[in-house]
């Protein structure tokens, strides 16, 4: 491979598509379980039946991001979207818009009742407020083609850096871009890449961390399905930068269609001469391996990540050192989440300062966010750092559906916190969401409405948390089961207060003397909805009163008559 | 591998405001150990590798706003190092209370009763009563060894049985199963220990246990005597240490 053939790959790609329309049906995993590919049969049989084949392609893409309206369909380059399309209508789709140059004005995508919905999706409310770097290309490429990811401008960031600038120059690029870990602690990305660079004459790896676990997150997901050569890209960047010749992607294995993608995205670069030895005829060798991961939420925590990618029980160990020091195999390795990898060719492409410019000062760029829960529009979103929750929740996410009063956002999943109404004007970067008492992240975030009892939800991050714990170190072992304990009583009206003031003793414990970030952070839920709905708990014990209604209990009039 | 700037020559660290000189590579608890300082450790073990999992050698470094292993945090010039302020004794109160409200550790029918190191523990920190629910998960004892007995009631999950049976019999017998609360020591593919192909019958598990979950089968109440030194020692004399 050099810039020549990329060059005709990507001229020859796009001379196909020229003049054409671009139909694409959305084969994310969301999609695909309302339908999708159904309606892509049909409407690629329809298509060829009309003899629209030379003026239209369909093709299969990744997430478009409004996976409650599924199975998506986008025309491109007019921008239309139209939602949960069945294959009979495909076929009306294909009547009209492809043959006539008519909008279906009754299935274009709607994000609010009562407005008429824009031709072009780009202005809609979902996606005016967008902004796309990670999911540049995510639903309009389609993922199994690397000539599709060549023609957007892949690979071109891997073959600028290979051919003129040092290993230093791409890692201050990423320094002055300002990136920060998108697994959701924030490190500085470029900081990282220099401490991994600085060993000199060892064997280093580039780690892949596609371990999402959280519930209700599928920003990685997406990106891996939607995207693969992003990533790929990406970690050959890093693996330039810091001077490595192998990386691994651990995937979970609860994601079959983003492995499948990424074998065949690995396969394609390998042939393209992308991955494998000199790459763009330089000396920079560089390829990938897929490890799948065994189903253990622990397995995103990076240390228990890399005993698992050695055949060893998935188990964290005491950092430091860090993996920047004595990762795989005891060599040195940088481990970095898929969203962050995502970001790099763009980065480069672009160059640090500009991409710097988007965001606040402190966390640059952008950020995707899977929402969840008692939310209109579910889905998928990639907003620009410092946007204020309100902003994501009301206008994006289109607010709370059935007239419903909104209650609270749990960012971080079991490692987050809530946050209520007061705090929705807050903007969303790493310190100000810190200082909420929760965490960026890795993207999920779950809205919850007036019919949600916090400490139904506390109970239920800290039985997830219990039951995800290794069960290595005491406090998160032991902890997260007290802690379970206590909150099931407090839930089915046995509480007291001192169990009340146990639990209180309990969380700051866990917090400060727990192995990993599992343990560190599984009283999140718990002291965060102490923090903003202490008044929830106090109805619980002393009322025996869930206000929400969902905790099921004897009320304490009749408690008091029964004992008396 | 090569790090940069590797100290070669002795740091000098502070421990409870006093100054000790340590060699580069040491940890903190080899220092303290070797300067007489108590610091209380369950799941470490000298000779075998380190894990740093019973979180009671937790330790405050000036500086770091996390509490840091003393087992398994190497020592840095001019380190300050706090080994017993209230924050960590309240701290390691808790772990125990936890460890006592997990199992059955019920002392007056033990075999390792006032030969315990979780017990001893208890007393070293004053844990005198347990504020939490006993949690007394189904737990089995398996006796099919003709030898020993391992009774998963009275197991703290401290792994030194796995480490040691792994890393210097070489036979691997032990591992664990399962997660969190539910994880549990076992035999090859979980089987019945006295069926075990891999145990050499050799019995440092039992000598290295801190608890009374690995006995011998002819001890009785309070007579089970544990030697981890024994181990420590063979290690020693082998020329390798953690």
């Amino acid at each position: 491979m050099n810039l020549a053939k990329l060059n005709d790959i990507a001229a020859a790609t796009k001379e196909k598509c020229k003049n054409k329309k671009r139909v694409c049906v959305c084969a994310g995993a969301a999609c695909i379980s309302s339908g999708a590919i159904q309606t892509l049969d049909s409407m690629k049989k329809i298509v060829k039946e009309k003899g629209l084949d030379k003026t239209v392609d369909v093709i299969p893409v990744g997430c478009i991001g409004a996976c409650h309206q599924g199975p998506l369909v986008k025309i491109l380059p007019d921008e239309t979207i139209y939602q949960k399309i069945t294959p009979a209508e495909a076929a009306l789709i294909a009547e009209k818009h492809l043959a006539k140059n008519e909008v279906v004005k009754s299935l274009l995508f709607a994000t609010g009742a009562g407005k008429e919905s824009p031709v072009n999706s780009n202005e809609t409310d979902f996606f005016k407020k967008q902004r796309k770097v990670v999911l540049e290309t995510c639903g309009n490429i389609n993922p199994e083609s690397i000539e599709d990811y060549i023609a957007v401008g892949g690979y071109q960031a891997l073959y600028n850096i290979l051919s003129t600038l040092s290993q230093e120059e791409v890692i201050a690029e990423v320094k002055a871009g300002g990136l920060r870990g998108r697994g959701g602690a924030g490190f500085p990305t470029g900081l990282k890449w220099e401490m991994v660079h600085r060993y000199i004459n060892s064997t280093k790896y580039v780690v892949c961390n596609g371990d999402e676990g959280d519930p209700g997150a599928f920003m990685d997901r997406s990106v891996l399905e939607g995207d693969p050569h992003r990533i790929l890209e990406g970690m050959a960047i890093a693996g330039y930068a810091v001077g490595a010749q192998k990386g691994y992607i651990y995937v979970r294995a609860e994601y079959p269609l983003a492995i499948k993608r990424l074998e065949t995205a690995i396969k394609q670069a390998r042939v393209q001469g992308l991955l494998g030895d000199k790459i763009f005829e330089t000396d920079f060798n560089f390829d990938i391996e897929i490890r799948i991961g065994a189903g253990a939420f622990v397995c995103g925590e990076e240390t228990a990540l890399l005993a698992s990618i050695e055949g060893k029980r998935g188990t964290p160990r005491p950092r430091p050192p860090y993996p920047a020091e004595s990762g795989l195999w005891g060599k040195p390795t940088l481990i970095n989440n898929v969203e962050t990898f995502a970001n790099i060719p763009k980065l480069i492409l672009i160059g640090g300062k500009e991409f710097a410019s988007v965001g606040t000062q402190k966390s640059a760029g952008t950020k995707v966010f899977a929402l969840a829960g008692k939310i209109m529009n579910t889905g998928l979103v990639e907003v620009p750092m410092g946007i204020t929750l309100r902003e994501i929740i009301f206008e994006i996410g289109g607010g709370i559906p059935g007239g419903k009063k909104f209650k609270a956002a749990q960012t971080g999943g079991p490692s987050g916190g809530c946050i209520p109404e007061s705090h929705l004007d807050t903007p969303v970067d790493y310190e100000s969401l810190g200082a909420l008492g929760t965490i960026m992240g890795s993207g999920g975030m779950i809205i919850m409405d007036e019919t949600s009892c916090m400490v139904d939800v506390a109970r239920y991050f800290m039985d997830f948390c219990m039951n995800e714990s290794c069960g290595k170190c005491v406090p998160c072992r032991v902890g997260t089961k007290q802690m379970f304990d206590l909150l099931n009583k407090i839930c089915t009206g046995q509480g007291s207060p001192a169990d009340l003031a146990l639990l209180e003793e309990l969380a700051p414990y866990v917090r400060e003397t727990s192995l990993c970030g599992l343990g560190m952070t599984a009283p999140n839920p718990l002291m965060s909805t102490l923090r903003y709905f202490r008044e929830e708990y106090m109805a619980h014990i002393n009322d025996h009163w869930c206000p929400a209604g969902v905790c099921k209990m004897e009320p304490a009039a009749q408690l008091a008559e029964a004992h008396s | 591998m090569t790090p940069l700037a590797a100290p070669t020559t002795t740091i000098l660290v502070t421990i409870d405001e006093k100054t000790y000189s340590a060699d580069p590579g040491e940890t903190i608890l080899d220092v303290c150990k070797r300067e007489g300082i108590n610091i209380p450790t369950l799941c470490f073990l000298e000779g075998v590798s380190t894990v740093g999992a019973c979180r009671l050698c937790l330790i405050e470094i000036e500086g770091t706003r996390k509490l840091l292993p003393a087992c398994a945090t190497v020592v840095a010039p001019f380190q300050k190092v706090k080994t017993n302020s209230d924050r960590l004794k309240k701290n390691r109160r808790m772990t125990l209370e936890l460890l006592f409200s997990e199992r059955n550790h019920i002392c007056s029918v033990c075999v390792a009763n006032y030969n315990c190191r979780l017990q001893d523990l208890a007393h070293e920190v004053g844990m005198d009563h347990v504020r939490f629910p006993y949690l007394f998960p189904d737990c089995n004892v398996d006796g099919t060894n003709k030898i020993y007995n391992i009774d998963h009631n009275r197991c703290i999950m401290c792994t030194k049985c796995v480490r040691t049976c792994d890393e210097v019999e070489g036979a691997h017998t032990w591992d664990v199963r399962g997660r969190g609360f539910e994880s549990r020591i076992i035999a090859d593919f979980d089987e019945a220990w006295g069926t075990s192909p891999t145990c050499t019958l050799c019995g440092k598990c039992v000598s290295v246990c801190p608890t009374g979950a690995l006995w011998h089968k002819q001890s009785v109440q309070n007579n089970m005597k544990k030697s981890p030194e024994m181990v420590s020692e063979l290690t020693a004399k082998r020329g390798r240490k953690g």
